[in-house]
Order: structure tokens, then C-alpha cells, then sequence
């Protein structure tokens, strides 16, 4: 059963040097309780997918497609069939705790204001469930914490009441966005084993977006692959590090540095720049800098193929297992 | 925080006295005196008007005499309005400019800010635009050109209709006396205000805590108000500050124009005639209000955003 199915997405912004793809057709499904991992560079239109299925694009944003909530289509759904699931049957989780909760109120009362909207609790009741989900999020002396003011509590911590934030009316899905990029390593791992047990003990489904494949690789069932507003690749977690089958996928794997590497050799990067979404190169965007690219590419586009029970590819060619 | 006020208020001390001991000696620096304009007088009672007024005595002993005497509250008596002291005057100017002042004052806020708001939730739109130009139109307009068009349409133009309003008379403040100038003071002050309402509220809607609002599902208008405005409202805080207190003080263009008994007259007209003790009162007058202005100002930020720390 999926509870987050998006069809033929296409985001786009206007701009005054002309109309920017920020995501081409992208079709794609959350599975109740699963863990989806979006991998891509800045600019692949990770973000901006999930921007559009919570209805938060910039006001230049347009979205076209469909995105079914649960059977409900949210594109161009009216702010308030939107208010409905945002928040309470789907949560979102920010990149950067430092900015993303407002200084100037009390984390008790921006906690609270979410099960007040959503499930009309009085305030004592808010406060009362706020403290539960910051103990639930292993925030020390939770009952302190309700008074503070964002900025005296550390990142960590900010991303901890932020997790808390979309967990409080336990909603069927949370689009976690870069969860753990601001915050250092320690933190990553702390954050990355809460979301863990939300997904194990409440089968809440997440969409873990993020450039880091070890983030993925701890917490992600499948994996989609993103590049230049393009899926191009889908499989589950094991067959995506063990077996990637398109190029992009695996000049990735190839980047992530590895502690049984020998010292001293230079770091592999994919050569070249990410394409310039106004200008995508003809064929298949990623040809100028794939390896095993030839004539076929640079004229017509792979579309996303399924190739085998699990796994979806956009290439041309036919990658051997390593 | 009350020991913040406290501290501030002291300071104001110094500060206060900084000003006035600039603006005593600036002012006989100036050349002329308060008794050149009248008719020429013969020397020996010319003197015994110096003496009168203690501008015999060596300036310096002058400038004790004053500091000694306004410690009493003394002000002095004005050298140009022959029987009135300069406490009398700002007795019975002050209380007109001031209630003109809050009710510009009040008009400009509950107009200019929701202006300022309405133009940034519809920014880059025909209502964001007119708005926008609105405010141009009232920034760039001096008042000395505004209050003739006013009259010009209210009091006259519209003469006959349930429209006209009076101008030019103040008769002892009846309300429809005071509309005219009342929004001739505010109307620059609603202009600044929805402009810098606008710029702050469009920087507040693009953080990411907002962003954060709208995915928890509330409405729009919870959005605006409670996580987006407060901290909008902190550039608004900052330019009203002073903009009260100049407010309060009154403007001489419009109570010349529009025939009010109000203390804003005094500051040009205390100057030209050399009214030494009329142009100290009223700049103690000013910089009090600024100064307290300012540290009620410094007192909102606090409340406006609690990262403020009183130190």
C-alpha cells in the first residue's frame, strides 16, 4: 500500500532569465512504513519534489502532475484540504535547525500549536503531549526545554524538537529533508537512530533526502537517485550499493571515501559540473560526464526502465556487476 | 530589566546635559540678539534689559545661572512673549502638538502597518504597487505642500458637502479641527511605516522558521501573525522611536498652516528671534522625548525577540 504516490511530477520556476526545471516527470512511491532515500546532488530536485508535495514551493514555483496523498491529489489542492495533511498526517523535518524555528516563541508552545490546529487540544493538553514527544525524542529534562527559547538549545537538540515537531500528530509520513547535513557527526548519528525507532515503533514512512550515502545506507529501505530534476535510477538499498546499475549511481558510490582505501591517493569525484537546469544537454543529462556514454546519448533521452523485481533504470547501457 | 531602565536612565543624565551645554553656547554663538528686532532703544535701557534678563554678566556665569535655575525647574522667562515663562509656554503648546502627535501617531500605525502587510503578502501585484506608490507619494510630498491640497479639497472643493472640514482655526480643539491636521502629520508617518513594514515582512516570510509554520498546517493567517509579524515589527519599532518623539514635539509647518497653539511653532520661530531660553526649553523638551523614546525602544526589542539580552 502506498501512501505518497507521485506521477509524472514536473516542478518548475519562473525566473527573469526564462522558466527553470527544477524537476522533470518524475514518478515515484512511499510505501506505508518504509524508508524511501532520495539521493542527488545540489540542484537534482530532491528537495523541491517533496517542496511541491507539501505545497511549500516559492511563490515562482509551478507544479504539474499528481501527488496522491492517499488517494488524494495535493497539486493544486486549496490551502486548507492542504492545512489537513500537513502537520498532521504528514510532517516535514528541515536541513537547517538553526533558522528553521521561530525565535521569538517557546519550543512548548511551537510543539503545541500543532496538536491545537489538528487535533483541537486546549493548551494543557498541548503542553502535555509536547513533553511526551520531547521525551519520546530524548530531549534531557524535557520539562525545562518547554520554556526555552529556540536559540538556547544546540542543533542537535533544535533538530531533535523539529523531528518532535512533525512527529506530534503521529503522521502516516515525514519528509525528512537533509536531516543531519547541518549538524556534526555525533549529532548525525543521534539523529539518524531517532528517526530509526519512529520508523520501527510508530511505522511511520519516511523520505530520507539527502546527499549522504551513509545516511542512507543506515536508514533507507530503497533508494531513488536523482539527476537534473530526473529519477534515474530506483532500486532497494542492498542492490543500490551492491549493484549500481546506471552510471550516475555508480560514479557516486565510487566518490564515497573509504577507510580501507590506501592513504595517499587522490579522491575520486565525478568530472565535470552538474548541468545548468536552463540549458539541460540533449540525450541524457548526464552524458557530458558519464564514461560509458556513446552516440545514442547525446540524442535521446533513457526513459526509467523497470529491469528486474525491484529496480528501475534510466541508461542505455548495461552495467556488469563489480 | 528594570535594573536596564534604571542604568538608561541615568545615562540620560549626561546626556541631557551634554545637549544643553551645545545648545547654550551655540546659541550665542549665533550672531544677533533677542532685542535686535524691536525699535531702537537708547543705550542705558537697552542695559537695563540685558540686566534684567542677566545677559550682563560674563557667559559663562550665565550658563551656571541657567543650569542652577532649570535644577529648580525653572526654564526662564521668554525673552519674546514678554509675560509668559518659557514653562507657561510649553505648558499650553505642549498638550495641543502632543494629542495632535498620538493621534497622527496611532492613525499612522493602524494604517500604515496593515498596508505594509497587505503590500508584501501581495507582493509584485497591482496592490502591492498602488500601495507602494501611495507611500512614494507620501514620503515625497513635503507637508507644506500637502496641507494646501488638503485645504484645498476639504475646506473648500468640498464646501457645502457633509464633507467639508475646517481649516485654519483650532477652536480650543473641537474634533473636526483637529481631522485635517491630524492626518496632514501622519500621513508621511503611514507612508514610512507601510514601506518599512512591507520590506521587513518580506524578509520575515522568506526564513526558514515560516516555512517551517506553513508545514505544520496552520493557517496562512496564524502564519503571518504569529511567527512572521513579531519579528517584522522590530525595523518598525526602531523607526517609531524617534518618530514619536518627534511627533509629540509638533511641526511647525502644520500648526502655522492649520492655525494650532502648539509647541512646534516655537522651534523656528524661538530661533529666529533669538528667544534663548524658548529654543533651550523646547530642544529639552525634544531631547527628553527622543531619549525616552529611545530607551522604550531599546526595552521592545526585548520583548519583540527574546535573543535580546538586557545587559
Amino acid at each position: 500500500m502506498s501512501i505518497l504516490d507521485i506521477r509524472n511530477l514536473t516542478v518548475s520556476f519562473k525566473t527573469q532569465d526564462g522558466a527553470v526545471s527544477a524537476v522533470n516527470d518524475v514518478s515515484l512511491s512511499l510505501q506505508k512504513g518504509e524508508c524511501l532515500g532520495i539521493v542527488g546532488e545540489s540542484g537534482s530536485g530532491k528537495s523541491q519534489t517533496f517542496m511541491a508535495a507539501m505545497g511549500l514551493l516559492a511563490a515562482n514555483g509551478k507544479a504539474s502532475g499528481e501527488i496522491l496523498f492517499d488517494g488524494q491529489n495535493l497539486i493544486g489542492a486549496s490551502e486548507s484540504t492542504l492545512n489537513s495533511v500537513r502537520g498532521n498526517r504528514m510532517g516535514m523535518i528541515f536541513q537547517d535547525p538553526m533558522t528553521s524555528l521561530t525565535p521569538h516563541m517557546k519550543i512548548g508552545r511551537q510543539l503545541g500549536e500543532v496538536v491545537i490546529k489538528h487535533r483541537g487540544a486546549t493548551p494543557a493538553q498541548a503542553r502535555e503531549q509536547a513533553l511526551a514527544m520531547l521525551k519520546r525524542v530524548q530531549i534531557p529534562e524535557a520539562e525545562r526545554r518547554l520554556d526555552m527559547y529556540p536559540h538556547e538549545l544546540s542543533g542537535g537538540l533544535r533538530q531533535r524538537v523539529m523531528i518532535a515537531m512533525a512527529l506530534m500528530c503521529s503522521p502516516e509520513a515525514i519528509i525528512a529533508d537533509e536531516p543531519t547535513t547541518a549538524l556534526d557527526v555525533t549529532v548525525q548519528a543521534q539523529i539518524l537512530d531517532i528517526l530509526r525507532d519512529v520508523k520501527e515503533r510508530l511505522n511511520t514512512a519516511i523520505v530520507l533526502i539527502t546527499h549522504d550515502l551513509g545516511v542512507i545506507a543506515g536508514l533507507a529501505d530503497r533508494v531513488a537517485v536523482m539527476y537534473a530534476g530526473r529519477i534515474v535510477e530506483v532500486a532497494d538499498v542492498r542492490s543500490i550499493f551492491a549493484n549500481p546499475q546506471h552510471p550516475y549511481t555508480k560514479g557516486l558510490l565510487a566518490c564515497t571515501p573509504r577507510l580501507d582505501d590506501a592513504c595517499g591517493g587522490a579522491m575520486t569525484t565525478i568530472s565535470g559540473q552538474p548541468p545548468n537546469l536552463q540549458r539541460l544537454p540533449s540525450g541524457c543529462s548526464f552524458h557530458p560526464r558519464c564514461g560509458y556514454a556513446f552516440e545514442k546519448c547525446t540524442t535521446e533521452r533513457p526513459a526509467l526502465e523497470v529491469v528486474g523485481a525491484t529496480r528501475a533504470k534510466a541508461c542505455f547501457k548495461t552495467i556488469e556487476a563489480a | 530589566m528594570l535594573s536596564f531602565i534604571v542604568r538608561r536612565l541615568l545615562i540620560a543624565i549626561p546626556t541631557l546635559l551634554a545637549i544643553i551645554t551645545v545648545c547654550f553656547f551655540l546659541m550665542r554663538l549665533a550672531p544677533g540678539g533677542p532685542f535686535d528686532a524691536e525699535a531702537p532703544v537708547p543705550p542705558e535701557i537697552l542695559a537695563n534689559m540685558r540686566a534684567a534678563y542677566n545677559l550682563d554678566k560674563p557667559l559663562i556665569q550665565q550658563y551656571g545661572d541657567y543650569l542652577l535655575n532649570l535644577a529648580k525647574g525653572d526654564f526662564g522667562p521668554s525673552f519674546k512673549y514678554k509675560d509668559f515663562t518659557v514653562t507657561e509656554l510649553i505648558g499650553q503648546g505642549f498638550p495641543v502638538s502632543a494629542q495632535n502627535g498620538l493621534a497622527a501617531i496611532i492613525l499612522a500605525i493602524i494604517v500604515g502597518v496593515p498596508l505594509g502587510i497587505l503590500a508584501s503578502l501581495k507582493q509584485n501585484t497591482a496592490t502591492d504597487y498602488s500601495v507602494m506608490g501611495f507611500a512614494m507619494t507620501g514620503i515625497v510630498v513635503p507637508s507644506f505642500v500637502m496641507a494646501p491640497i488638503l485645504i484645498l479639497i476639504f475646506a473648500i472643493f468640498l464646501k457645502g458637502t457633509p464633507f467639508q472640514l475646517p481649516a485654519g482655526t483650532w477652536e480650543g480643539g473641537a474634533f473636526k479641527h483637529r481631522i485635517l491636521p491630524v492626518f496632514c502629520l501622519s500621513l508621511v508617518y503611514i507612508a514610512y511605516l507601510a514601506r518599512i513594514t512591507r520590506a521587513s515582512m518580506i524578509e520575515a516570510l522568506r526564513q526558514n522558521y515560516v516555512r517551517t509554520a506553513r508545514a505544520k498546517g496552520l493557517p496562512f493567517r496564524t502564519v503571518v501573525v504569529r511567527h512572521a509579524l513579531k519579528t517584522a515589527l522590530v525595523p518598525v519599532v526602531t523607526f517609531l522611536g524617534p518618530g514619536i518623539a518627534f511627533l509629540l514635539t509638533g511641526s511647525m509647518v502644520v500648526e502655522t498652516i492649520f492655525g494650532l497653539p502648539g509647541v512646534g511653532r516655537y522651534f523656528v520661530q524661538g530661533a529666529l528671534n533669538r528667544d534663548y531660553t524658548l529654543v533651550m526649553g523646547v530642544t529639552i523638551l525634544s531631547a527628553s522625548l527622543i531619549i525616552t523614546m529611545n530607551i522604550v525602544v531599546d526595552v521592545l526589542y526585548g520583548l519583540l525577540d527574546p535573543r535580546v539580552k538586557y545587559e
